[in-house]
């Protein structure tokens, strides 16, 4: 098993001291440890926010591209080569603003690849305008009078997407953190595992502290199946989102199993020689 | 129309109209098809508007026993299912023309100078019992008018609707027959007779099935697109082939997703590859400077339509020139290929995917309506023409001294290109950024190293990549055509009415017109008294990319067309003579 440790980059997190985003670091390496995985086996590709630059934080292969489309790139890295674990890894207004499309749509899909979403409900990187998940009222630099808009919910929208795996994490319980990553990417399928975390330079509402105080953990709740789908909603519904644990799972086909005539061997391994018989096999149709 | 001592034609034009859904393309297909097993030169050309049902469509076919490579002003034999193909096409008609028209439709004065035949299509078909079939019936006419035998239709029919149940393989041939006997019956049999075809086999194909194919040979194993038009077909064919080959096609939910999932690919080691038009290039802009900052490999088909904005969906232009050599912030290094006919779009696909991976840029290969969707005869392909190289990848890596320092993804070479590994190489552990990043992959911003990247990226790519332009003509010409891309046939066409009376002139194409090939066109431009700018577009994009490059006025003479349709070479022709 390779040590946690090796899973980071020699690079210098520039994140503000005391940001949750240490925390997904620090459970990420533990993860790919516990999962015996070796770095040149993992593919990180991230967003564009302060969350972002974790791929250059990790010793993993690491792609950070433009703001909102670390999905799309993710599942074409998965495509192409689907021995490799694949993360996706961004903030909230980089998953749930500028790329929600994605985000819907990765869920349908379903190919193999877990996404992070470290959700501060604020913009970090930009130095502090409201999030597509702060809540309606929230004061920030954008919306110096509140914002309007009501807040979206990823835990309800990918329930209705039709999400296999679906966990939130809180970066005050780490533990809780590494177990879900783990599980994640053991999962056969998209798995969405939301991170919520705290912005300590621009977040003064939605402070640990905060989180503390409203989460409701479902990993002890001894009445809640993971298996139900109408009660993962009901329960999302029930705590303002506010729910921590393994929200749901189920078994099914992923997108790598699916498609049709895709083969076992990962697609960069296969024979590119031009070939005139299968030119002719081909163009056979247009004589 | 040049009709031999036999009296027989060595070249047809050919056209049906009607209204959408009335089987006008498989009427046009099913001729062309036939033609082409006999072993006829073919252009097809369809006009279509931007519904499924309804408008006036058309197909209009060129029928040759020699290469061509354009559509034609002229028509001599039109088939008139509804109105419109009367009121807007009749004046295309050379005098010896002849029009069928269906009987029900309204033949008014200003057609009395042609040969106007009234011809019962629906009733004919109706006496079948179906008169779906009155398509058929019209095709009937038109072989008896040509003096082609009814027996090598057959097989045609057959493929076509065999599927369908042998009713209705029945009914078509049916229908074929009634109206070559009532065309036999009233004497029009033999009246336009097309010498006989060389029975060679060539491919009869659109551009977009060319560039499929291209990037298929080329090993391309995935792509991932968002339906436009004219860029579909190309989704469409590899979303068919794909799992025979052992590749992935995946629709996208749009075209920012459809270029990031193929960037991934890319990045990961897959020859991948999207198609799209204007619109969907527009979107694509942010991720392309992503590829030219973090030097990963992607191909892009626009297949290019009116623009601007959503623009003439269905219509041609060449507009999108600029936007692809420019396109997207910043400066990035960008090969841009503009293929001259279908047969281009195969081999200049496949190589699209070696310059990608040699360079480690984007590349777009543009095409446009009269490439990606107009019909060519083309010699079989070669695929001992096309190699494949993927340029610098690295398969082994050797272990770091240290664990957790990143492989040099970024290192200075001679040639500015730098090594890869792909993920889940050992040792190849690395990062990639669209962040200005140092010679690891890491974000730096200092101004020495900011310099030095931007002169190894924007550097690597040579000044003129060979074969970028061809020139067909005399030396020191005193008239010289320039153009790019599908221009290159009906330019090709006119150069040769030109020559044939008597003038001087050449006719100078690009075909890779990114890195600019100035020297190239220099060189030709430099003895020409007169050079003529043939170009698709309202602006003259290609003008604007020689006042740029050339240190000289040239006094080039533009000769612009964006109305929407193609030029055909008889007009490129007359414009030029009247400015001489
Ligand atoms: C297309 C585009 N628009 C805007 C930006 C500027 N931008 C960078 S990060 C960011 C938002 C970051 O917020 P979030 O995703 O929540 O991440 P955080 O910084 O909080 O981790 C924005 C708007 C950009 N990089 N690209
Ligand atoms: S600004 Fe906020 S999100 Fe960004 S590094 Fe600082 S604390 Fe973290």
């Amino acid at each position: 098993m390779i040590e946690p440790k090796i899973f980071r980059s020699g690079v210098r997190p520039n994140w503000c001291p005391g940001c949750g985003d240490f925390s997904v670091l620090n459970a990420l390496t533990h993860s790919f440890s516990e999962l015996d995985l070796a770095p040149h086996q993992i593919t990180t590709v991230s967003g564009i926010g302060c969350s972002g630059r974790i791929s250059g934080y990790l010793n993993t292969y690491g792609f950070h591209g433009v703001h909102g489309r670390a999905l799309p790139v993710a599942q074409g890295v998965k495509l192409a080569n689907r021995d490799l674990t694949v993360m996706a890894i961004g903030g909230d207004g980089d998953g749930l603003g500028i790329g929600l499309n994605h985000l819907i749509h990765a869920i349908r899909r379903n190919v193999d690849v877990t996404y992070i979403i470290i959700d501060n409900h604020i913009y970090g990187l930009t130095k502090g305008q409201t999030s597509p998940t702060s809540p309606t009222g929230f004061t920030s630099k954008s919306t110096p009078k509140g914002s309007l808009d009501t807040a979206v919910s990823p835990i309800q929208l990918a329930l209705s997407a039709g999400i296999g795996f679906l966990g939130q994490a809180f970066v005050g319980n780490p533990k809780q953190m590494i177990k879900l990553i783990e599980s994640g990417i053991k999962y056969n399928g998209f798995s969405l595992i939301i991170a919520l975390s705290n912005c300590i330079t621009y977040n003064k509402v939605n402070t640990l502290k905060w989180f503390r105080e409203n989460i409701h953990d479902l990993d002890n709740d001894e009445t809640y199946s993971p298996s139900d789908r109408k009660q993962a909603l009901l329960s999302a519904v029930e705590h303002n989102d506010l729910v921590t644990g393994l929200i749901y799972h189920e078994e099914k086909a992923s997108c790598q199993d699916l498609l049709p005539g895709y083969p076992n061997r990962p697609l960069v391994a296969q024979n590119l020689t031009p070939q005139q018989e299968i030119l002719d096999n081909l163009t056979a149709a247009f004589y | 129309m040049n009709n031999d001592i036999n009296g027989e034609f060595g070249e047809v034009i050919w056209q049906v109209g009607g209204q959408q859904g009335e089987g006008i393309d498989s009427t046009g297909d099913i001729l062309a098809s036939t033609l082409n097993q006999l072993g006829y030169y073919l252009y097809g050309y369809r006009e279509f508007s931007s519904r499924i049902k309804g408008g006036h469509t058309h197909y209009r076919l060129r029928i040759s026993d020699n290469p061509i490579g354009a559509i034609s002003h002229k028509l001599h034999l039109l088939v008139a299912l509804d109105q419109e193909s009367l009121s807007t096409q009749n004046h295309f008609l050379v005098p010896s023309g002849i029009i069928i028209a269906d009987e029900n439709l309204n033949v008014n004065s200003t057609m009395v100078r042609h040969n106007v035949v009234k011809a019962p299509l629906t009733r004919l078909s109706e006496d079948l019992g179906n008169k779906i079939v009155k398509n058929m019936a019209a095709l009937g006419i038109s072989i008896a008018i040509m003096n082609l035998r009814l027996a090598d239709f057959e097989d045609v029919i057959n493929q076509r609707f065999s599927k369908k149940g042998s009713k209705v393989v029945a009914l078509n041939l049916a229908a074929i027959e009634s109206g070559f006997d009532w065309a036999c019956q009233h004497e029009l049999l033999g009246k336009l007779p097309l010498k006989s075809g060389d029975k060679k086999k060539r491919l009869f194909m659109i551009g977009n099935q060319a560039a499929a194919l291209g990037a298929i040979m080329a090993g391309c194993r995935f792509i991932s697109a968002y339906p436009i038009t004219p860029a579909t077909e190309i989704m469409e064919y590899l979303g068919r082939q794909m799992p025979e080959i052992g590749g992935a096609a995946i629709q996208a939910e749009d075209e920012i997703a459809a270029i990031n999932m193929v960037l991934g690919a890319s990045y990961a080691g897959v020859r991948a590859m999207t198609s799209t038009s204007g619109p969907g290039l527009s979107l694509m802009m942010e991720t392309i400077g992503l590829s030219g900052m973090t030097e990963t490999p992607v191909v892009i088909i626009d297949a290019q339509r009116g623009g601007p904005s959503t623009g003439l969906p269905t219509k041609h232009e060449q507009s999108d020139l600029l936007s692809a050599i420019f396109g997207t912030h910043g400066e990035v290094p960008k090969i841009v290929i503009t293929p001259t006919s279908v047969s281009q779009c195969f081999y200049q696909t496949a190589n699209a995917f070696n310059l990608a991976e040699k360079y480690q840029c984007p590349v777009i290969v543009l095409s446009d309506v009269a490439l990606s969707l107009g019909k060519q005869t083309v010699e079989p392909f070669d695929a001992s023409k096309i190699k494949v190289d993927r340029g610098q990848i690295l398969l082994e890596v050797d272990p770091t001294p240290e664990d957790g320092t990143f492989f040099q993804r970024y290192g200075y070479t001679a040639s500015g290109v730098s090594p890869r590994p792909l993920p889940g190489t050992k040792n190849g552990v690395h990062f990639v950024t669209g962040l200005e990043h140092d010679e690891t992959g890491l974000p730096a911003d200092d101004p020495a190293l900011r310099t030095a990247m931007m002169d190894k990226r924007l550097n690597k790519i040579p000044d003129l990549l060979p074969g970028s332009t061809f020139y067909h003509g005399p030396d020191n010409p005193d008239y010289l055509l320039v153009g790019y891309g599908s221009t290159y046939g009906p330019i090709a066409e006119a150069r040769e009415m030109m020559a044939n009376d008597g003038l001087l002139v050449g006719h100078l194409h690009i075909l890779i017109i990114w890195p600019f090939p100035i020297a190239e066109l220099d060189y030709n431009m430099e003895t020409a008294k007169n050079i003529f700018i043939i170009e698709n577009n309202a602006t003259g994009q290609l003008e604007g990319l020689l006042d740029m490059h050339s240190p000289y006025d040239r006094k080039t003479k533009p000769i612009r067309k964006y109305n929407g349709q193609p030029f055909v070479p008889f007009e490129i022709y007359q414009q030029i003579k009247e400015r001489l």
